[in-house]
């Protein structure tokens, strides 16, 4: 019970030194999180529950992309355990088709069919194989990925699983999850593994 | 871009010069390079912006006595520096509205004006508020707001952010811009939100501080090349929406305007140059 | 009827420039609409610029230009105060003339 206490009257410390600014925050948040249930409509295959925040979604937005670390590693650990593998347990597939996946940036927007294919969109956010030079600089440069880590059974996995839910390393990492949300299958994501590892794609040249 | 050479009568010379909206797509590799000439052909085409032909038609509808009150908004229309005056407003836009107690983006407010001093109804204008790509006209409310941002050319933003209401709007929107959500996880800040980032070619703007802020409404509303369209920053705003997979905002609602007013007030004190010309 | 154009025309030196602005959709009868019907053409044909009714540009315009079309001609040989006629006919035979002044 008096740690109990300890925790109440720290937390109420905390409230009362709460500058104004982060009051202000506070109510401003709340007042958009109002305004966006109010002011979307569904259309074509974006229905409304895509505002519904998931937990990722849900603590990411609280916390200004910034969990407390047992947060973080407790989030982590939930996403990793959701990712699926292959049935056949091949981690490597075909880099000619990651490379024509990596170059597609549709899917999942109202104007896309529901159902349609959806794209890796990685060309959007990476520097991958040298030859494409419109490419995005969000997420980090990916040339000569599998020349510098190898490509090992561990190598694979980890390659598989971030690009399969990349908040499984990073809660709030700006990059989709791409396979958690059913935009790419396991079957997909193989082949951009091996885009990314295959010693024959030219990403590692 | 082509020119061809033409003698005139009475000893003329004439060179006439075609603009075609369909350009090839720079193969270049070298970013700086393609910017820099796309920018010359921005240079030229200011200019001679298509927009003004949008102003002109705009203007009209502005004078022009319409709608069931059979109202012009001339005389019955305040756009926030009193009813009928036009210079300067759009970059004193989004303000509050005692009259509708909102603060309003510039084509919320026309919109306003247009269902209540007109009697328009909302639902008329908001069925199809943007051009589409097929469209030989854009819609009115389009016309309107190119016409009235047309009055603000070579004006410095004037957001006014001393007033409470806008200022709680402004955080408001700052808030949304970093609403993670959809199957993607996107926000507006997930691209928009740190320096010098870029999608594919794109150069993304940082709508957190004023020289990132003021890229995102300059040249809006503006005429895009490709489908020689004009398109408001309600447009823009929308589309934004789509690429972020998000469902549709809902035309001129609060999350758009507050949204507008986080941008444009960060970028207040920076030149407006008029409507815009887009790739 | 047609919009009007928009048309400016300044002397920069020993020459006026001539900038017009045409409002006309300019389909070229190959695009289609959102059911997958084409789009029949419709374009302007027939151009001419005249400096006090003289003829000074007569010429001809297809398909391939852009919607809402931006022309622009350096005609030498003009004052300030001369009256500028920019005409057009589209191929469904409707017309636009508008003038301006140079100044």
């Amino acid at each position: 019970m008096p740690k109990n206490l300890v925790v109440v009257s720290a937390a109420i410390v905390s409230l009362f030194a709460t500058p104004f600014a982060l009051a202000d925050t506070a109510a401003a948040r709340a007042k958009a999180l109002e305004a966006v249930k109010r002011d979307f409509n569904p259309r074509g295959q974006a229905s409304l529950d895509r505002l519904a925040e998931d937990m990722v979604q849900l603590i990411c937005n609280r916390t200004a992309n910034n969990p407390s670390p047992e947060n973080t590693k407790r989030l982590e650990a939930k996403q990793l355990a959701l990712v699926k593998y292959p049935a056949d347990g091949k981690l490597m597939g075909d880099w000619k088709k990651g490379e024509t996946l990596a170059q597609s940036g549709r899917g999942f927007t109202w104007t896309d069919g529901a159902g349609g294919a959806v794209g890796g969109s990685c060309y959007n956010c990476h520097q991958i194989g040298p030859n494409e030079q419109a490419f995005g600089t969000v997420g980090p440069s990916l040339l000569g990925y599998g020349k510098l880590r190898g490509n090992s059974p561990e190598i694979q996995r980890y390659t598989y699983a971030k690009i399969y839910n990349a908040k499984a390393f990073s809660a709030c990492s700006d990059m989709p999850r791409f396979g958690h949300v059913g935009a790419l299958k396991p079957e997909q994501i193989v082949d951009l593994v091996a885009l990314l590892l295959d010693p024959a794609s030219p990403v590692n040249k | 871009m082509r020119t061809l050479h033409a003698i005139g009568a009475c000893g003329a010379v004439a060179a006439l010069s075609l603009t075609s909206g369909a350009f090839a797509q720079a193969d270049s590799i070298d970013h700086a390079k393609a910017d820099a000439e796309f920018a010359k052909f921005r240079a030229e085409m200011e200019a001679s912006n298509p927009a003004e032909l949008n102003e002109m038609k705009g203007e009209g509808l502005w004078n022009a006595k319409r709608g069931p009150k059979n109202a012009s908004l001339a005389e019955t229309c305040d756009l926030g520096l009193g009813i009928g005056k036009v210079e300067g407003a759009y970059v004193a836009s989004p303000r509050y509205y005692p009259d509708a107690d909102k603060v309003m983006d510039m084509e919320r407010r026309i919109v306003w004006c247009m269902v209540e001093k007109q009697g328009f109804k909302f639902e008329d204008i908001a069925r199809k508020p943007f051009q589409g790509p097929n469209d030989a006209n854009a819609p009115e409310i389009t016309d309107l707001v190119t016409f009235v941002a047309g009055q603000s050319r070579n004006m410095k933003f004037a957001v006014p952010m001393k007033e409470p209401k806008v200022k709680e709007a402004w955080a408001i929107g700052k808030e949304i811009a970093s609403f993670r959500a959809g199957p993607f996880d996107f926000s507006c800040n997930t691209c928009h939100g740190t320096d010098g980032k870029r999608i594919r070619m794109q150069n993304l703007p940082n709508l957190a501080r004023p020289e990132g802020a003021i890229r995102g409404v300059l040249g809006w509303p503006g005429y895009r090349m490709t489908g020689g369209v004009m398109l408001t920053s309600q447009w823009r705003m929308n589309d934004c929406f789509r690429q972020q997979r998000f469902p549709e905002p809902k035309y001129v609602s609060d999350t758009i305007t507050y949204l507008l007013t986080y941008m444009t007030g960060t970028a207040n004190g920076q030149l407006y140059k008029g409507p815009g010309i887009k790739r | 009827m047609a919009d009007p154009m928009k048309i400016r025309a300044q002397i920069k030196g020993d020459v006026c420039d001539i900038r017009v602005l045409m409002s006309h959709p300019m389909e070229t009868g190959q695009r289609k609409d959102a059911d997958g019907k084409t789009i029949p053409a419709h374009f302007i044909q027939t151009l001419t610029v005249a400096l006090n009714g003289k003829t000074v540009v007569s010429g001809q315009t297809a398909a391939a230009v852009s919607r809402n079309p931006v022309f622009g001609f350096k005609v030498r040989g003009a004052k300030p105060g001369d009256k500028v006629t920019v005409s057009w006919t589209d191929n469904r035979g409707a017309k636009r003339s508008d003038e301006t002044t140079v100044a």
